[in-house]
């Protein structure tokens, strides 16, 4: 009995060890910026930059603005797509996957040639039309795992049957999508919406390749310059993430009646 | 004009028709059942009337206005599906105001009128509860609730007990026949169980291979069924190849034994071979009387069903199963005993289908 759970647990220990100790060690060394003693030296000099608020704040924004423009595409064309073009659904999953095989560095060439100031959307030619290239940049790179999610979730309840219960109610397809579709696939959007967080608050190339004051670009500018400070913010990045990661887990388990299986 | 009114309607998809010619005429505030078995169009043409459905050809009428192209969310109907279809994160009561909130009737209306239904129903305790805290008898309720709450004018049930366990299905047919009856609203109630369509409806549309085979009142589709399938489907049958002897006088042999029936053979010549059908609970075992039909036979089978006993007969080609109460004073017969089965004239049927196989 003890040999047989030896083997599952050994590969725990291992797989456990591969992912925690390389981060231990970034924790440990970020704490080694006053000599001799352990310190939080390196937060308090992160913390202190003022370009670390304000690039954090950059990419926040930018966040919750992708996260806005992914559910308001990716809910409403999972939802059609399950509902009244199934067939479709192998061609829509495959365009969705295209980010995870085409790198971000080629999206964000093919967009400064197709955008750029001279052309016949010079979307680069502002900052603020910069950002808004960038917000659809990133629902873009993070469309492989909205769409995943929200097709998940749609599939956790009878789609087809609570539509035509609502229509024969008299709802509209507004009233349809925004009070019975989207409520039940709340923790699916919640899901999708935190990984994006994630996926952008950590997001180097596009940003920096269209010159944006991003999260990403600061980090790899810290890094460059300092010895400490990029293991500090590197465990920030991490907590950031996992923050994502434990809400997902929260929403995903703390909010009731949002399964439409019949019991 | 009847309040519902399908008339020639025709629904194919691809090559395949699931629909034909199917005319119905409705009156306000009749019960009416489309019995059939899977894929018999009932279900089809049910979603035809609600508007998730365009019918290929004919009309739907609902209270003389034509709602044959008119979307779902138009035609005022109320509809129950099989699987409840409740909104999960709406609570009960959510769920019962949904077509009121989306009628955007004042909220001084809305909530008497839940209220009412919640009675209605006898889930008042329950008006905070979501869907996934009840049971599916429960669930069921406040889906008819939901259905009747915004005064429909057509209340459409597809399957609503198919997934209730038996007891809560009786209970819960006699609640949906009742508060059709108290509230007067038109119902159309798609089912594959006779029983139900039997016990519930004004009258019965039998359906098979997307037409209509009869419509009837109960009564006559089980003691008058006009074909073969319909007699087959509505309750057990036993079906035998008879040879017409004398037309006119309504006699046939069975294996060489003489029957007469009192329902007409329609012009069959003498000679012809009919299908005739007789059902288990209207032969006896014993001799016959006053002028009724009686024939002999072997037992092949005996059956315990509980309160009553089946018995099968051979005739020759032909077996009749017979059913008797069960009584534990009385022996059964056993197989291969000789026995004496009666019937009247009236209940040796004639099948239209004069297909003989």
């Amino acid at each position: 009995m003890k040999s047989e759970r030896f083997g599952p647990w050994l590969a725990m220990v291992l797989g456990t060890l591969y992912f925690v100790v390389p981060l231990i060690a970034t924790f440990e060394f970020s704490l080694r910026k006053r000599r001799g003693v352990y310190s939080f030296d390196a937060y308090a000099s992160v913390f202190s930059d003022s370009r670390f608020i304000e690039s954090f704040g950059y990419s926040t924004f930018i966040a919750l603005l992708t996260i806005v423009v992914g559910v308001l595409l990716v809910v409403p064309t999972a939802y059609v797509i399950r509902l009244r073009m199934p067939r479709m659904r192998p061609i829509v999953e495959f365009i969705t996957l295209l980010p995870l095989v085409i790198p971000a560095i080629v999206i964000v060439f093919g967009y400064l040639r197709l955008y750029n100031s001279s052309s016949f959307l010079p979307l680069t030619g502002t900052a603020r039309s910069t950002d808004l290239l960038l917000v659809f940049a990133y629902v873009v790179l993070a469309m492989p795992y909205m769409y995943r999610a929200v097709d998940t979730g749609l599939r956790a309840i009878d789609v087809k049957t609570l539509t035509e219960a609502a229509e024969s109610l008299g709802a509209s397809w507004w009233t349809i999508l925004f009070k019975v579709i989207l409520p039940n696939v709340r923790v699916a959007v919640l899901s999708g919406a935190f990984l994006t967080f994630a996926i952008v608050i950590g997001e180097f190339t596009i940003a920096s390749l269209l010159n944006r004051p991003a999260f990403g670009p600061y980090l790899q500018l810290v890094g460059a310059n300092s010895a400490y400070e990029p293991s500090a913010l590197a465990v920030i990045a991490f907590v950031v993430t996992w923050a994502c990661m434990g809400l997902i887990q929260l929403f995903g388990s703390g909010i009731r009646g949002s399964s439409a299986a019949p019991r | 004009m009847a309040f519902l009114d399908i008339s020639s309607v025709r629904k194919v998809y691809g090559q395949n028709v699931v629909v034909q010619d199917f005319n119905l005429a409705v009156e306000r505030g009749e019960f009416v059942s489309f019995l059939g078995p899977s894929g018999c169009g009932k279900t089809t043409t049910l979603r035809m009337v609600a508007g998730f459905e365009q019918p290929t050809a004919g009309t739907i009428r609902i209270g003389g206005k034509d709602v044959t192209y008119l979307p779902p969310n138009q035609r005022n109907i109320g509809m129950v599906f099989q699987a409840y279809a409740l909104f999960p994160n709406m609570t009960v009561a959510d769920n019962i105001g949904f077509g009121l909130k989306v009628a955007k009737k004042p909220a001084a209306e809305i909530g008497p009128r839940v209220k009412e239904m919640l009675e209605l129903i006898k889930l008042p305790h329950l008006a905070d509860r979501y869907p996934y805290q009840l049971s599916g008898g429960q669930q069921q309720r406040v889906a008819l609730a939901r259905a009747i709450a915004n005064k429909p004018q057509v209340l459409l049930l597809d399957e609503p007990l198919s997934a209730l366990d038996a007891k809560i299905r009786v209970s819960l047919r006699e609640e949906i026949r009742t508060l059709q009856k108290a509230l007067g609203i038109t119902t159309i109630f798609v089912t594959h169980d006779q029983e139900e369509a039997l016990s519930m409806s004004d009258r019965i549309v039998v359906m098979s291979e997307g037409r209509m085979e009869q419509v009837g009142d109960p009564f006559d589709i089980y003691n008058y069924p006009k074909t073969r399938f319909v007699a087959g489907f509505v309750g057990t049958l036993n079906t035998l190849k008879a040879r017409v002897l004398d037309p006119g006088a309504g006699k046939l042999s069975i294996d060489g034994q003489e029957a007469v029936t009192s329902r007409p053979l329609n012009g069959s010549p003498a000679d012809s071979i009919r299908t005739v059908a007789l059902r288990p609970e209207a032969v006896a075992l014993g001799e016959r009387v006053n002028g009724g039909n009686g024939l002999s036979g072997t037992i092949e089978e005996v059956g315990f069903l509980g309160s009553v006993v089946r018995i099968k007969v051979r005739l020759g080609e032909n077996a009749i199963s017979l059913d008797t109460f069960n009584s534990s004073s009385v022996t059964p017969p056993k197989r291969g005993d000789t026995v004496s089965i009666a019937f009247t004239r009236d209940d040796l049927l004639v099948l239209e289908d004069n297909d003989a196989h």
